[in-house]
């Protein structure tokens, strides 16, 4: 179908692709995994014309192309979803799909047809979605089948996916896959980018390994196994199981008392400022008050100890993280850190007590983009004494403790001065981590924290936080991928709707057991079921 | 308050609605048009000087492309060698300022003021003009208020229902998406920056022939800016521009016509402009601005 010849991509100081050569059959599978920075998302980009390479070829069924642009790639049957969704959130469903590739008469949109277009697409691949809805309404798995539908009425026959479960929940990825195989079966071909490698095993029909811009090797997915494929991108044997000391629970350090976070505003969520467009919103507006995103929340996080959210995102995570320190109002209840009351205190007072913040939306809320990378590595901690000099940044200073933190981290960078959005997806999420733990706080609050990461990462990423723990620390951790949950903490709770339904300590927790309570089938009686759009903007349940 | 006053209103508000619709067109494609005074002036003198030597059709066409010859500039500036939006506009203010000054003196040998223009025929709305008490609001109407009454469900409809209006309007929200539909970034945000020149020109012609009749240096009186204002205050879309306009012509008028021997004449000129400030300061936090406004467009990048 296409095949990829000596294609060389450089970025200034960075060799991202190295005369990569790879081909994909017409109707397959392919995945491509590689660590953070090794290249995936330049190669794609190059495919579908948004960079152009420095030498290679690339042939489409036989035939040399040049794909000078994206129009150029969508015309030659080539669909991209990106890493990073490329949606406009105050237009509609129907909108964002046909920019682009609008069907009209006299320069007119005909809206009639266009509808009719997109819901039969809709309909024959099995994707349930109102054309009418505002994107920002959505929720994110709803917003890549948008994605996706936009790939197919272009009339693609190559869909390229870069990390499109990423920011799925554990059912949406099972949707999605039901989805690409019914694409596959349809005799479309996919090019699937992705670090969770058991996914990577279910869906792939062949594997590519990508390393620092080459090409380590192509394999059958029946062929490799988790492990294996995990050494050839990372070069060394990768643990999934995680070596785990038993735990000294200590006094408590973080407890949240009854707390409540309306979520009115919707700063949590990425599209704040799309909301309440055109004014006619009345239900959504009255939604948001029908039921706080956080409602009545306790919990006690020992030190010493590490206590795992589980639940399925859009119940009440990203506001209780943002409520703790102070992001968002809350509405009543006490957050004690170290036994000090700091109830919406100012953010930089709650940090400055001991207490870090990994966030889950790294571009939102971890890094200032246009940022350089040293500068985006002291944010938040740049008042610390060693960091300033006569009112100034000490900037030699700053550069040690940066060059530090990078070797420590393994940060691929080429150059401590470029802006933090040079870097890959991976390591920008690195740059964070390293960031937060360097100020050895009391307490890490992690949201989400190898969100992106390659295994390498990953674990990693986990073993920090472990040794936190084992340093008397007390981690929050609060993860979509219960698999990570259930490995890592010491006990858990599920959230559903604002509140801790259930609580296990770690040796009782399975996904059987929490699974029901995810979905808010086990919940007490007491709880009533609001109807189904009853979440507001703060966040959207997908049960 | 009587029909003469809304009638006022209306005059008054015509260049504030035309600038907002100008600004309007300019920033849904993600371009901040904080130039358009400059735009406005460089419309208004050389509306006058088409109207001077040619007659109104031409004034209105000079008017036009010479604001639009202005935001091409603007255009060449933010879009093509990626200037801060707002240092581009307020550079081209300037420069209007005194291109309009020397032009002025080359053309009309005086500094601050033109020859008197030629108007066009004023109309009268058929069928409404017989209603008695309506009688000063539909009679004697110039062309031009018709024009900028109309543009405005034009506007509306270009927008939101046209192919053109749905790509204008993706750029201004989200450029990189945009992109990778194959929708031509860079020609998208040239049309809206040009429309809003040539719209804002043609809010300075009304002004100095349609108007007052003459181009008078200043005559503008930071008018561009104030619909800018209108512009913000409604929410972007031209029903509001236009609804705003008007509230700010009726304010305009009644400073015209309020006289009071207790408070200073500066005071009562001051109404509009204190309103326009009062009304952005409890609008602005609820204004949704075009989400990529102001920001430079490059390839690349996660
Ligand atoms: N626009 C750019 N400018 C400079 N360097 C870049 C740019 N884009 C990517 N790079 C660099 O090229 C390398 C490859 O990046 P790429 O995004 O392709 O990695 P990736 O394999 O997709 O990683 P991840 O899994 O983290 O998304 C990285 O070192 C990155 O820093
Ligand atoms: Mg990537």
């Amino acid at each position: 179908m296409i095949s990829i010849k000596g294609v060389t991509k450089r970025f200034p100081g960075v060799l991202a692709n190295d005369h990569i050569s790879l081909e994909v059959r017409e109707g397959e599978i392919h995945a491509i995994v590689g660590e953070n920075g090794a290249g995936k998302s330049t190669l794609m980009k190059i495919l579908y014309g948004l960079y152009q390479p420095d030498e290679g070829s690339i042939e489409l069924r036989g035939h040399p192309v040049r794909i000078d642009g994206p129009a150029r790639a969508v015309a030659l049957g080539i669909g991209m979803v990106h890493q990073h969704f490329m949606l406009i959130p105050r237009f509609t469903v129907l909108e964002n799909i046909i920019l682009g590739h609008e069907t009209a008469r006299f320069g007119v949109i005909d809206r009639r047809a266009s509808e009719q277009r997109v819901k039969e697409l809709a309909g024959q691949y099995g994707f349930a979605i109102d054309p009418k809805a505002m994107v920002a309404t959505l929720s994110v798995g709803q917003q890549q089948r948008v994605e996706i539908l936009k790939v197919l009425y272009r009339g693609a026959d190559l869909l390229i996916l870069d990390e499109p479960t990423a920011v799925l929940a554990p059912q949406e990825v099972t949707e999605l896959f039901a989805n690409l195989r019914l694409l596959a079966a349809g005799g479309k071909t996919i090019i699937f980018i992705g670090h969770k490698l058991d996914e990577v095993m279910e869906i792939a029909d062949r594997v590519t390994v990508l390393r620092r811009g080459q090409v380590v090797g192509t394999m059958a997915a029946g062929e490799t196994s988790r492990e294996g494929l995990a050494e050839m991108m990372v070069g060394r044997p990768v643990l999934f199981r995680i070596q785990k000391n038993p735990c000294h629970p200590g006094a408590p350090l973080l407890s949240l008392d009854d707390v409540t976070v309306a979520g009115v505003g919707g700063t949590a969520r990425g599209h704040g400022r799309g909301h309440g467009v055109g004014g006619s919103q009345g239900p959504a507006w009255r939604t948001r008050i029908a039921r706080a995103a956080v409602d009545g929340l306790s919990l006690q996080v020992n030190g010493g100890e590490i206590y795992g959210i589980a639940g399925v995102e859009g119940n009440g995570q990203t506001e209780l993280v943002e409520g703790i320190f102070n992001l968002q109002p809350v509405t009543s209840g006490r957050v004690m850190v170290l036994g000090k009351d700091v109830t919406n205190r100012p953010t930089a007072q709650i940090r400055a007590g001991g207490i870090a913040y990994i966030p889950e939306d790294r571009h939102r809320r971890g890094l200032v983009l246009p940022m350089s990378i040293w500068e985006n590595l002291i944010l938040g901690s740049h008042r610390r004494r060693e960091f300033v000099r006569r009112a100034l940044l000490d900037r030699d200073r700053i550069l040690g403790h940066a060059t530090k933190l990078r070797e420590q981290y393994d940060i691929r960078l080429a150059d401590m001065d470029a802006p933090v959005l040079a870097l890959s997806g991976g390591n920008q999420q690195k740059v964070i981590v390293a960031r937060e733990l360097a100020q050895s706080p009391q307490v890490v609050i992690a949201s989400q924290p190898t969100r992106g990461l390659d295994v390498g990462a990953a674990e990693f990423v986990r073993q920090r936080l472990l040794e936190m723990r084992d340093a008397g620390r007390a981690v929050l951790l609060i993860s979509a991928d219960l698999e990570e949950v259930l490995s890592l903490s010491d006990r858990v709770g599920v959230m559903f709707r604002g509140k801790i339904v259930a609580e296990f300590p770690a040796e009782e927790a399975t996904p059987q057991l929490l699974g029901p309570y995810m979905l808010g089938g086990a919940a007490p009686a007491e709880m009533e079921i609001p109807l189904a759009d009853a979440r507001g903007e703060g966040g959207e349940a997908r049960v | 308050m009587d029909a003469e006053m809304l009638a006022s209103a209306l005059r008054m508000s015509t260049p504030v609605l035309l600038a907002a619709l100008a600004g309007l067109w300019s920033e849904r494609s993600g371009v901040v048009n904080i130039g358009l005074e400059g735009m406005m002036i460089i419309g208004s003198f050389w509306g006058a000087y088409g109207s001077y030597a040619y007659g109104p059709f031409w004034g209105l066409l000079f008017g036009m492309v010479a604001g639009l010859l202005l935001a091409a500039i603007h255009a060449v500036a933010t879009v093509k060698y990626k200037v801060d939006h707002v240092v581009s506009g307020v550079a081209l203010n300037i420069l209007a300022l005194g291109l309009t000054r020397f032009l002025c003196i080359k053309i009309f040998n005086q500094a601050t003021a033109s020859e008197h223009t030629r108007a066009f025929a004023t109309l009268n709305i058929p069928l409404l003009d017989h209603i008695g008490f309506l009688k000063p609001l539909v009679t004697k109407v110039s062309p031009v208020i018709i024009l900028a009454l109309v543009l405005v469900p034009l506007s509306s409809l270009v927008l939101n229902r046209t192919v053109f209006g749905l790509r204008l309007r993706s750029v201004g929200e989200n450029p990189l998406a945009a992109d990778t539909l194959g929708v031509n970034v860079f020609l998208m945000k040239y049309a809206g920056v040009l429309i809003s020149g040539a719209l804002a020109g043609l809010a300075g012609m009304f002004l100095s022939v349609e108007h007052t009749g003459m181009y008078v240096e200043g005559m503008t009186q930071g008018k561009g800016y104030i619909g800018l204002a209108a512009m913000i205050f409604g929410n972007w879309n031209p029903a509001g521009a236009l609804g705003a306009s008007l509230l700010f012509g009726f304010a305009e008028a009644i400073s015209i016509r309020a006289v009071s021997s207790v408070i200073p004449y500066q005071f009562i000129k001051m109404i509009p402009y204190a309103l326009t400030l009062a009304v952005l300061a409890g609008v602005v936090r609820r204004a949704v601005t075009p989400a990529a406004d102001g920001v430079a467009y490059e390839r690349g990048g996660e």
